[in-house]
């Protein structure tokens, strides 16, 4: 079966996963799990509703350990070592949440700056100019000094999307980035993350199953089943819509119903 | 590992992402005029939590000749986040004001696209609107909150109260699984901590009166004292202090969160009345429990007053019991009782209106409960004020 994408990326490994089980007690969600994820690359986590791409994302941010496998951050074993250890691995990562997960009692701007204030030593004139061009990336600075309740579905994730670059972190996660996001801010937002990806260089994480974003912005991938509980498929999401014969797969990548045959729930 | 100082830290964590891979030490940057051009050179290292970050200042652009291009050169360009790129933006807006023509296509490709995401302008925010002090509007605007406040909770107990006579009728919206459960949640599960405070109160009574009334050699009236004072007024206040603080407070935080959740709005988009659905089955069991509260506190409270009495006073229990009952005459009960009533309506209609007029954030929910617990505590001794000059006007 056909469900490998040949790679001829030389990038180095940012992040190694390997054979990673995520359980919730004795539930399994996701057994033996391996993937690479390379620099500079935007890897697309897919798979059907409820097949646990969240979950492998939490575990991938450090709020879910894993009960088998190892995590690799460059040369780092990010379960491995202590909480201070994986504080400061976790200094590395920007987390976009699904609904932007602003603090609620804090300006847009606030929200932005409270990182810097907590973990650098800059000047907070220094700190405001930071934040001002972070907003500004995201097309929010108008909403600089207003609080999230305040502000739209996508406007929140773009919010959201400035706060988790508030320290330039070199590895970002997005969780549904584009879920609720009408097609023109859907279409902005995987052009900014393109575009934060050629300027800074980040490597980004995405959690999706917008298929039009995953085809449009991602080079790798990995697709998770609810059915199996392990990844089917690794392979960017075009060349798994093109090439791969997984009857799963093929379906997702083409919007088609599954045969009665498998019955998982396919969002 | 070796244990690293932060700067190194720092440092590795960004040798990953360097345009180039030699350190080049703090970041500068100079004008230079040459011929028919100005070059603006850019080096060093330009990374945020490194500190200290150059300006570039208003009058930079003074010198360049009208009409010639400013270019970058950036092959002393150390490595680089976001901060160079605010650097260069504030450059870009400086160029702009000055009508200097900037060549971005000299910069690295990727800092370009950024520098092309940000708005030409910022915005410049609206100021917060002045804040006078104005003590006439000011009294005003409370007196009319305030008065509106009071016209939504009636209007809200007038509507339960609907809801109620419906629900009798059979026609009612009130599910019985939630009075039950408010039921349980407004009255057993409050009996220990009423149970404990009242009995404290009445023990620290009877403590306070024995003091006194032992140099008269009247040791025996503090059964009367105790029973009076708690059946008059200690059991309801208290009773109800505690509940605004639990039960209140509760309601205010669980409708306000299902405020925040959009719960409220689904209710009313079902046309499922919140007033029937939500706030009667709680102001109903507030109404219902804190009377029999109020009573198994008298009880309690009086039995504290007992305990010391008979420890500390050489009172026989049989005495005690006596002038207990001598004491209190039947009335004193129903005025406690009609007291804690109105307490209980009181304090479930204020706590379910606060809740709802909450604003939609985590930290509004906290507000919310905050408040309903002072407008209770403060609201029940205002009530009990009154309900004090009502007895002496009747005479009880």
């Amino acid at each position: 079966m056909n469900n490998q994408m040949p790679s001829t990326d030389d990038r180095p490994v940012m992040i190694d996963v390997n054979d990673v089980t995520l359980a919730f007690g004795p539930r399994v969600i996701q057994h033996d799990v391996s993937f690479q994820v390379r620099r500079g690359s935007i890897f697309a986590v897919m798979g059907g509703s409820g097949c646990g791409k969240s979950t492998l994302l939490k575990s991938m941010i450090g709020l879910l350990r894993p009960t088998h496998g190892t995590y690799m951050v460059q040369k780092d074993n990010y379960w491995a070592g202590d909480d201070d250890s994986r504080v400061r691995i976790g200094r590395r990562f920007g987390v976009l949440f699904q609904s932007g997960a602003l603090w609620s009692s804090m300006t847009v701007g606030e929200n932005v700056a409270l990182p810097m204030q907590m973990f650098t030593k800059l000047e907070p004139h220094v700190i405001r100019q930071l934040v001002e061009l972070k907003l500004g990336l995201v097309g929010m600075l108008h909403a600089i000094d207003q609080y999230p309740s305040e502000l739209s579905g996508g406007m929140r994730k773009r919010a959201g999307l400035a706060r988790a670059m508030s320290l330039d972190p070199d590895i970002l996660f997005f969780d549904e980035p584009s879920a609720g996001l009408d097609p023109i801010t859907s279409a902005r937002l995987d052009e900014l993350i393109l575009n934060l990806r050629d300027g800074l260089g980040a490597t980004i994480i995405i959690v999706s199953h917008e298929l039009s974003s995953l085809f449009h912005i991602a080079d790798d991938g990995i697709f998770l089943d609810a059915e199996q509980k392990t990844a089917i498929a690794h392979g960017s999401p075009t060349w798994l819509r093109d090439h791969c014969t997984d009857p799963t797969v093929h379906a997702f990548m083409h919007r088609e119903q599954l045969d009665s045959s498998s019955s998982h729930g396919n969002g | 590992m070796p244990p690293r100082n932060r700067v190194g830290e720092v440092a590795a964590l960004r040798l990953e992402r360097l345009v180039k891979t030699s350190v080049n030490g703090a970041p500068q940057w100079h004008l230079q005029p040459e011929a028919n051009r100005t070059l603006v050179t850019l080096s060093g290292d330009w990374i945020a939590q490194q500190g200290h970050l150059p300006d570039f200042p208003e009058s930079g652009f003074r010198d360049v000749p009208h009409g010639e291009p400013v270019e970058f050169s950036t092959d002393q360009l150390g490595k680089w986040d976001t901060s160079l790129i605010s650097f260069l933006w504030e450059l870009k807006r400086t160029a702009r004001e000055d009508n200097v023509q900037l060549r971005i296509d000299t910069l690295p490709e990727s800092a370009r696209k950024l520098l092309d995401l940000l708005p030409e302008i910022p915005p410049t925010p609206a100021p917060p609107p002045p804040h006078k002090f104005q003590p006439v509007t000011a009294v005003g605007q409370l007196t009319l909150d305030t008065l509106n406040e009071v016209g939504c909770v009636s209007e809200m107990g007038a509507a339960a109260a609907k809801g109620g006579f419906a629900a009798l009728v059979g026609r009612g919206m009130m599910r019985t699984v939630d009075l039950m459960s408010d039921l349980s949640a407004a009255g057993p599960a409050a009996l220990l901590i009423v149970g404990v405070v009242n009995f404290l109160v009445g023990a620290i009574l009877a403590f306070v009166g024995s003091v006194e009334l032992h140099k008269f050699a009247a040791d025996i009236y503090v059964a009367s004292l105790v029973a009076i004072a708690m059946v008059r007024e200690m059991s309801a206040v208290m009773t109800a202090i505690i509940m605004a603080g639990r039960t209140g407070g509760a309601y205010a935080a669980r409708i306000s969160t299902m405020q925040a959740n959009e719960e409220i709005d689904a209710l009313q988009v079902f046309g499922i009345p919140v007033s029937s659905y939500l706030i009667l089955p709680s102001v109903l069991a507030l109404a219902f429990t804190m009377p029999l509260l109020y009573l198994y506190g008298c009880l309690i409270g009086m039995l504290g007053g007992f305990f010391v009495s008979y420890i500390m006073l050489d009172v026989s229990p049989l005495g005690y019991f006596h002038e207990t009952l001598q004491a209190l005459p039947l009335d004193q009960f129903t005025f406690g009782f009609i007291k804690s009533f109105v307490f209980g309506t009181f304090i479930g209609l204020t706590s379910c209106r606060i809740g709802l007029k909450a604003g939609r954030s985590a930290a509004d929910v906290g507000i919310a409960a905050t408040k309903a617990v002072v407008v209770g505590i403060v609201g029940v001794i205002a009530l009990d004020a009154v309900f004090a000059v009502i007895a002496n006007v009747i005479g009880i």
